[in-house]
């Protein structure tokens, strides 16, 4: 069934300061009455009230556990989840039968990685997901922790071998050994679609065509992705995509899951126990059909109803407006940025390929020092290695400060946070 | 402006200046201590001098020395720095009095009344408390050097 996506809104420029006026949490001060600049979106996106208002009308009026009991609470409890699952999966191409519903992103790759680890005891029907002695698991230098730590521990409770593609000076992946690296032996390929550290945008297209070759499965880690640009999954060629609500004006406490539909039909649960069965006996029991197999207890109605608001309220601004709106930021910035004597960008310099976030050291203060002036400035970034420890260490960066952006932002709040480093640089003694 | 509060000027000193770093021999143990969430990290040896009559150590033990290499930022650096000063010289049990005084004025949300004759310089760190994100900092070479104490007198303790 061909899925029809709407990223509409009226054609130019975002109004600003009317979204702005959506987010009450923007409208406060911080730090003895300094305006807020919100700059750590990458880390979590603020929320908008029509998101918080869903949350609080599914609470007010339809709340009972879903997929449970036949009162008419439960039936629109039922409805008002499963609605929602329809909404995400429209936002991203796909259909609802393909979106499981998690705590987190980190939740959903765990999923297909544990998933994987059960189908290496299990039985010959589930061997396209075994993973085992002699095969490989392809990850890249820039992972997320939560793409990395997971693959690494699948292979260990296997006996695989992790590999990964390396990054080049310039914040790119070197995919010049990419026929090598995936070959006949890789079972799963696992990347991220743009990178929360460098904002590098991954080029998934040529990436997933290689691991169809070989019969490699590809989970895309879309933290960055879905919540920033246009993400159609079933286009990308890629076999799993993970994203978490948070990151995406959505409340906490929910991810998703998409995976291919003959995937998730054949692939074994993860978390096992209730609402994800068949049958059950004293001696065995039997799984449920994908979505609800790998959605085990009380699912989280009240954040899918909510983040299907999150996904209204993004599709109703535009999702390549916000987009472009993002692109408009990242190259003032890098080009603000780059002007700051002993600042040194972490990262591609040009915005091409190039998402919302910024990384960058300044020499001679740490970025918690760094960090610590621009709070008391009001302005609030990232600080530490973000959870991509190996890529700062693969750039020989302790650790670095982070500016990530999303709709709601300004060129003004790239203002703020320029001359918030140059305070920061008076205030250390570093420069002028 | 909070800032000067919490970068007082003898924190800035230490962190520009610091004393008594450098990894030196001899030394009973050495403990690596990193913070996860921003990667600083310190190296920390102790050298320790039995009590007089003593083959072995015990908490009576001086502090013969206390070296140390890091990375991060000024408040770890600047409070290893200092913890070097103040231990150095000093019974074990005395220096693991003085860094329960600091643990506690870390722990102290801005609010704690911090004294003078025990913590001398690190006084100077009471406004790091109100930041909690910070306290990790403050805390890590105190941390190694408990860690390498402890080891120090499982290894050779009487």
């Amino acid at each position: 069934m061909a899925t029809v996506r709407e990223f509409g809104g009226a054609p130019g420029p975002l109004d600003v300061a009317a979204i702005r006026k959506d987010f009450p949490i923007l409208a406060r001060t911080v730090r003895d009455g300094r305006p807020l600049v919100y700059l750590d979106s990458g880390a979590t996106s603020q929320k908008p009230r029509q998101v918080l208002d869903a949350e609080r009308e599914f609470y007010e009026s339809h709340n009972a556990a879903v997929h449970r009991g036949a009162h008419q609470l439960a039936e629109e409890a039922t409805d008002a989840y499963e609605a929602a699952r329809e909404t995400i999966a429209r936002f991203i191409g796909g259909d609802p039968g393909e979106v499981v519903f998690t705590k987190n992103a980190t939740e959903a790759i765990n999923l297909v990685a544990y998933a994987m680890g059960n189908a290496a005891t299990a039985d010959e029907g589930l061997r396209r997901f075994r993973v085992g002695p002699g095969d490989e698991i392809v990850v890249t230098e820039m992972e997320h922790h939560a793409n990395l730590v997971p693959w690494q521990e699948l292979c260990r409770r296997t006996g695989a071998t992790l590999r990964w593609f390396p990054v080049t000076e310039q914040g790119r992946l070197d995919l010049s050994d990419l026929d090598d690296l995936v070959n006949e032996r890789t079972r799963v390929v696992a990347f991220a679609h743009q990178s929360n550290v460098l904002g590098t945008v991954n080029p998934v297209a040529d990436i997933a065509a290689r691991a169809r070759e070989v019969g490699a499965l590809t989970v895309l880690d879309a933290c960055q992705s879905v919540p920033h640009m246009p993400v159609d999954a079933a286009a990308l060629g890629v076999d799993f995509l993970a994203f978490s609500g948070h990151k995406m004006l959505g409340p906490n406490g929910i991810g998703v899951l998409w995976g291919r539909r003959e995937l998730l039909e054949a692939m074994p649960p993860f978390i096992t126990g209730g609402s994800m069965i068949g049958v059950v006996h004293m001696e065995y029991s039997t799984w449920a059909e994908p979505p609800q197999r790998f959605e085990a207890g009380v699912p989280m109605a009240p954040q899918a109803v909510a983040l299907a608001a999150a996904c209204d309220y993004l599709s109703a601004v535009g999702m390549d407006r916000i987009a472009a709106h993002e692109h408009t930021l990242v190259e003032y910035a890098l080009k603000a940025l780059a002007d700051v004597e002993g600042l040194r960008l972490i990262g591609p310099a040009e915005a091409v390929d190039r998402g919302g976030a910024v990384s960058f050291e300044v020499e001679g203060i740490h970025p918690h020092d760094l960090g610590q002036v621009l709070d008391d400035r009001g302005v609030e970034v990232r600080v530490g290695h973000h959870c991509a420890w190996p890529l700062h260490r693969r750039l020989g960066v302790l650790a670095s400060t982070r500016a990530s952006f999303y709709l709601y932002n300004t060129t003004e709040d790239v203002d703020a946070l320029v001359a918030a480093v140059r305070a920061a640089q008076e205030f250390f003694g570093t420069r002028g | 402006m909070q800032l000067d509060a919490m970068y007082q000027e003898i924190i800035l000193d230490h962190y520009r200046n610091p004393h008594h770093k450098g990894l030196r021999d001899p030394h009973d143990a050495e403990a690596h201590h990193v913070n996860p969430t921003c990667g600083d990290e310190v190296t920390l040896r102790v050298a320790l001098t039995p009590a007089q009559g003593e083959a072995g150590l015990d908490d009576r033990a001086v502090v013969s020395d206390v070296s140390y290499e890091g990375m991060g930022c000024s408040i770890s650096q600047a409070s290893t720095s200092v913890l070097t000063d103040l231990l150095i010289g000093r019974t074990v049990a005395e220096g693991l009095r003085t860094l329960e005084a600091f643990n506690e004025l870390m722990h102290s949300k801005g609010k704690g009344e911090p004294d003078e004759e025990v913590l001398e310089d690190a006084v100077a760190f009471a406004g790091v408390s109100k930041y909690p994100a910070r306290i990790k900092c403050a805390l890590l070479g105190w941390m190694a050097w408990k860690d390498a104490v402890a080891q120090s007198l499982e290894k050779e303790g009487v």
